[in-house]
């Protein structure tokens, strides 16, 4: 399932394709939403649409700083696990995310300008608050092992934003 | 139900072999044959637990190769692939299949061969088994260790130096390993002092790339003693396989193992007995801060409390309840497919009164075989027969 789709960022809506790269997730019949989206929900309920998570800042959970990297990866390459903010109204479990830590020079949302090859100066620590930052190749597609056809190789780093 | 007894067992020296995986189970595969006092063509059933032969070696169709070669056919053949728990799923199969009646004679054989792979082709691999949302990110193996590592001393205030002391206890349980990858000890200097690999984890917090198999042996518990002394066999008194989250994002607590909780649930209730009742346990310690985790969610320790149990020495050879006598992945290493099986065949060592200079008093023993980063879990239980 890629990020980049260009869906709505209602939940439960259709939508009409904005061209803009959104970070999606899925929301299910009972109110829970799920990143990356799944056939059902963790209790076994349909999907009813999706939510873009680009519009929702996060909390750090954890962090590392990997140096020892695939084919086509960054290094080093830090990764956190993410936590999103997501409004008094949403009371399912957490919504959570793992992904690349961005610099925080990196650019802004929606801009082409993400590097797999640039890890830049990265500065995260438990409980910060980051911002989704759209990246086109977070790794070299075709450099591991896994096919480069089968799945999708741009999304979000988080850059924090405090 | 049929209760399952090992009546024979073997393993290759892990570490960097020349033999490819094909060579590789069959050296284990006739040891073990060997040890039970049996040939090939005596076996009903043949499995080999391997991940990646064919990503590795471009070398699939294992399973048959090692029947030819051990001159076991037509025994029926499958090959098992769990990740990293293919060995504890291969156990679990064969222990199905006796356990059931559809054989009487089982033979299961793990192996992988990896040490031909750079560093980074190998992490790539074993990282295959990852989510795409997780891959594309550049996720290891080792930076989901990492990310955890970092979140449990932050919730538990347990010390960077615990972590250290589970690398520095089983090099030091290695060391009378004749079959480990490392023989010798390390002290924690060494191991606080190693290159950063996923911070705040270190080299020596992880397990090494290795080559290897090992192979077991399985009869019904009433025809045991065809094959081996009434005190030289070991019954599979419970055993139990879990999985949790494919994403390991989306559990709930990333410091909780739940399918390492729910494997050996279901294993301590078959077995008759609960965590205070194992003698002695083989984790995997794929990285250190695996071992305080699957302590915890096995039921030894509180959660939290895991870290304080190594800093006391209770997990020592000597200590109240001795872990990874065998030096563990740690320093025995891992390669993926024979992991699972090694474990249980130093638990078996240990409950026949076989494990030489790393003999442990012990009725009981559990070995937790974890796939991925606690996706796929496989925890048994065994017993003596005296």
């Amino acid at each position: 399932m890629s990020d980049h789709e260009t869906t709505d960022t209602d939940a439960g809506d259709e939508a009409e394709p904005t061209g803009e790269p959104t970070f999606e997730a899925a929301e299910y019949a009972d109110g829970t939403v799920t990143y990356p989206p799944h056939t059902v929900s963790p209790n076994g309920a349909e999907r009813v649409g999706t939510v873009d998570l680009g519009d929702h800042a996060a909390r750090v959970v954890t962090w590392t700083t990997s140096t020892a990297t695939p084919p086509g990866v960054r290094e080093p390459n830090t990764l956190a696990i993410v936590e999103f903010e997501m409004g008094d109204d949403y009371d399912g479990p957490p919504v959570r995310a793992l992904g690349q830590v961005a610099s925080r020079g990196d650019a802004v949302d929606g801009d082409d300008s993400g590097d797999a090859d640039e890890p830049g100066d990265v500065d995260v620590d438990i409980g910060d608050r980051v911002e989704p930052v759209y990246a086109d190749d977070l790794r070299e597609p075709g450099a591991g092992i896994r096919e480069p056809e089968s799945q999708d190789w741009d999304g979000f780093r988080f850059r924090p934003v405090e | 139900m049929e209760r399952v007894a090992i009546v024979g067992a073997s393993m290759t020296r892990f570490g960097q072999r020349d033999a490819w995986v094909r060579e590789l189970l069959a050296e284990a595969g006739a040891a073990a044959l060997d040890d039970a006092g049996i040939d090939g063509d005596d076996l009903d059933h043949l499995y080999v637990s391997n991940m990646a032969s064919g990503e590795f070696e471009g070398q699939t169709g294992v399973p048959n190769a090692l029947a030819h070669d051990l001159a076991a056919t037509p025994a029926y053949t499958a090959r098992i692939d769990q990740t990293s728990s293919s060995g504890g799923a291969g156990l679990y199969a064969a222990w199905q299949s006796v356990a059931s009646g559809a054989s009487d004679l089982t033979m299961l054989v793990g192996g992988e061969k990896m040490t031909h792979r750079t560093t980074a082709e190998a992490t790539d691999v074993i990282a295959s088994l990852t989510h795409p949302v997780e891959y594309k990110h550049g996720v290891t193996l080792p930076s989901f260790a990492g990310l955890t590592a970092r979140l449990y001393l932050d919730e538990y205030d347990a010390p960077r130096e615990s972590l250290g002391k589970v690398a520095v206890k089983n090099h030091r349980n290695g060391v009378d390993n004749p079959h480990a990858q490392f023989q010798k000890e390390v002290d924690l200097d060494t191991v606080l002092d190693s290159p950063v690999v996923a911070d705040p984890l270190r080299l020596y917090d992880f397990c090494p790339i290795t080559d290897g198999s090992a192979a077991l042996v399985f009869c019904p518990e009433s025809v045991a003693e065809e094959y081996v002394p009434e005190d030289q066999y070991a019954v599979i008194s419970g055993i139990g396989g879990a999985t949790d989250t494919h994403v390991v994002h989306e559990r709930a607590d990333p410091t909780t193992m739940g399918g390492v909780a729910d494997s050996s649930d279901i294993a301590y209730e078959m077995a008759g007995i609960g965590p205070d009742d194992v003698d002695v346990a083989e984790l995997h310690d794929m990285f250190t801060i695996l071992e305080f985790l699957q302590s915890e969610d096995l039921g030894f320790f509180e959660k939290g409390e895991g870290w304080k149990a190594v800093e006391a020495g209770v997990t020592d050879r000597d200590g109240d309840l001795p872990i990874n006598t065998s030096g563990g992945l740690k320093s025995k290493g891992h390669p993926l497919g024979a992991s699972g099986v090694a474990q249980v065949y130093e638990i078996y060592q240990q409950v026949t009164g076989n494990a030489g200079p790393r003999q442990v008093e012990a009725d009981t023993g559990l070995a937790c075989n974890v796939g991925g980063f606690g996706n796929c879990v496989t925890t048994t239980v065994l017993e003596g027969s005296q």
